[in-house]
């Protein structure tokens, strides 16, 4: 089934093996629990930011492929960006995960995220993309956690 | 004995595909299809029959009546209570578990008292007793398991005490498939006076149930997973019980005569069924009760048994997945772990190729952490799965394995 292969791409296979910055930050300035209550996915986003700037980010994930997936790119993506610069990362995102119409791929600014597309095809499983943004979007607002619900 | 054929075609959504593949459900713990039988009667009597119960003198409503009566007998003696007055028709196993909760527990229990439950249990049989709990001032205590995923008999001897007022377990696991000793257990709290509720919400659809026999004081079910309809289940409660227990809900059918200066109450069950019943469903359910007696306990014992020890073999033989529960009596459930794939990317790919599972907690959070596992895949059969179906299963499992490079 095409789809299926567009879901588990070599990128995504190879994040969830080896998640980028998942061992947990420390010292950090922020975290945030991220929890899907429906499936049991878990995962914790630990930030150190400034005011204008996210200098680190770590995110740790017990969950699917398609979760730690997410997390792991996230964290590659925003990590060292201006905060301005993270938050339209995340509105970005969800658009393109979530969003209603078929989002065009600006695959320079996505990177690696393009590549968690194929989950629109795959609506239970839309939640294990956003789940780390969500909790991203948390650790830098100061709350201690997100839920997909 | 009807042949696996005859059996399938009874249940027409088994016909159907599923992401351009012919449907292999394996998720019959959640909830089981429905036979044409039942799908039928449910029609029938919507289009023919319908009227409120108990209400009317008109020829409909004195039929449905009748009809709803015929439910419960039938319920009554599926599971053998002594009379039809101990079947209380509720929306589901959980309905009726905190039922019980708040009309037998909140007074039955104080500071200090313990409710034994089993770290098996479904959350529907944790939560009710924690609210209540919260109430009284009760306790909530767990009887260990076994890493086969049997009760800890040790264990379930050792909580017992003079504080112990209420114990509540499941009949069979719903997501390891265990079958427990419930009969010695009941009958080792009885002995010490302590009230039992059986969670038989996974056990009705695979095996016969006496509950005179078992010796519980309470026994639930939900119709959904006994090949009935959906938002209708069973209480079953001893009738010395019952006749004492105060209503859970008010309203209509449940009074003998409403003033503002005091209600009086009917007898059970009417006492417990306050508002118009689902009688729908009641008719529903006792079409489904009929299609099971027909095909019979035996039949379906063999069928299963045998669906159960060639999918154990099978997934056993797959190096990178663990089954999880290896209870010695067990239903045809496997719940299984693979190295590398998580429960929730083998149920998308077993789903894309027409194969349905479930992936999680199975509403079981403390048996998960008990097992050391966040989730698990479980696929859980019925008499109407066939051997194929489980090498298709096999099949994908290895393509799993493939595609996460196990
Ligand atoms: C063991 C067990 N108890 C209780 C329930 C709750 O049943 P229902 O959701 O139909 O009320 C379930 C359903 O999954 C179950 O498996």
């Amino acid at each position: 089934m095409e789809d299926l292969s567009d879901l588990y791409q070599e990128i995504i296979l190879s994040h969830n093996k080896r998640p980028r910055n998942s061992d947990p930050l420390d010292p950090s300035t922020g975290q945030a629990d991220g929890n899907n209550p429906l499936c049991g996915d878990k995962l914790t986003v630990h930030v150190r930011n400034t005011e204008s700037l996210l200098e680190a980010v770590s995110c740790d994930t017990d969950g699917c492929a398609i979760s730690r997936a997410s997390g792991s790119i996230m964290t590659t993506m925003v990590e060292g960006k201006l905060i301005t610069e993270v938050e339209r990362l995340i509105e970005e995102t969800k658009l393109l995960l979530t969003g209603e119409d078929e989002p065009e791929v600006d695959l320079v600014q996505q990177g690696d995220m393009a590549a968690l597309i194929g989950v629109r095809k795959f609506p239970a499983r839309i939640k294990c993309a956003t789940l780390a943004w969500h909790a991203l979007e948390a650790a830098l607002r100061g709350n201690d956690e997100a839920s997909t619900e | 004995m009807k042949d696996e054929e005859t059996i399938r075609s009874e249940f027409p959504i088994l016909d159907k595909e599923v992401n351009g593949k012919s449907l292999v459900y394996f998720d019959n713990a959640a909830t089981t299809q429905k036979p044409k039988a039942v799908i039928n009667r449910i029609s029938n009597f919507l289009s023919e029959e319908n009227a409120n119960i108990h209400r009317g003198v008109h020829h409909l409503s004195m039929n449905a009546t009748k009809a709803y009566d015929e439910a419960r007998s039938c319920v009554a003696k599926f599971i053998n209570a002594e009379s039809d007055n101990e079947i209380i028709f509720v929306r589901g196993a959980t309905e009726a578990i905190n039922l019980v909760a708040n009309s037998f527990g909140k007074n039955l229990l104080d500071t200090g008292d313990e409710i034994l439950v089993t770290e098996m249990e479904h959350h529907a049989n944790i939560v009710p007793w924690q609210l209540i709990a919260n109430k009284t001032g009760a306790k909530v205590i767990p009887i260990a398991i076994t890493d086969d995923g049997e009760i800890d008999l040790k264990d379930f001897e050792a909580k017992i005490n003079e504080r112990t007022k209420m114990a509540a377990f499941v009949h069979v696991s719903n997501a390891l498939g265990t079958v427990n000793p419930a009969k010695e257990m009941i009958h080792k709290l009885k002995s010490k006076n302590i009230p039992v509720l059986l969670d038989g919400a996974q056990a009705v659809g695979h095996q016969a149930v006496n509950v005179q026999e078992l010796g519980c004081d309470f026994y639930v079910f939900s119709s959904h997973k006994l090949f009935g309809p959906d938002g209708m289940g069973v209480l079953y409660g001893k009738h010395n019980l019952l006749s004492k227990m105060p209503p859970y809900q008010g309203g209509g059918d449940m009074i003998e005569v409403v003033s503002f200066e005091g209600t009086t109450f009917r007898e059970p069950p009417e006492r417990f069924e306050a508002g118009t019943p689902n009688i729908s469903g009641a008719v529903g359910l006792k079409e489904a009760i009929n299609y099971v007696n027909e095909l019979g306990w035996e039949n379906i014992e063999k069928i299963e048994s045998s669906l159960l020890n060639y999918a154990t073999e099978k997934l056993s033989s797959i190096p990178s997945l663990k089954i999880i529960g290896k209870a010695k009596r067990k239903v045809p459930v496997l719940s299984f772990t693979m190295e590398s794939a998580h429960p929730h990317d083998v149920a998308t790919i077993l789903d894309s190729k027409g194969i349905a599972v479930r992936a999680g907690h199975h509403c079981a959070q403390p048996l998960m952490k008990r097992l050391g596992v966040s989730a698990t895949t479980r696929a859980s059969m019925s008499f109407y799965n066939k051997v194929d179906e489980i090498d298709q299963l096999d099949e994908a499992l290895k393509y799993v394995s493939k595609i996460f490079g196990d």
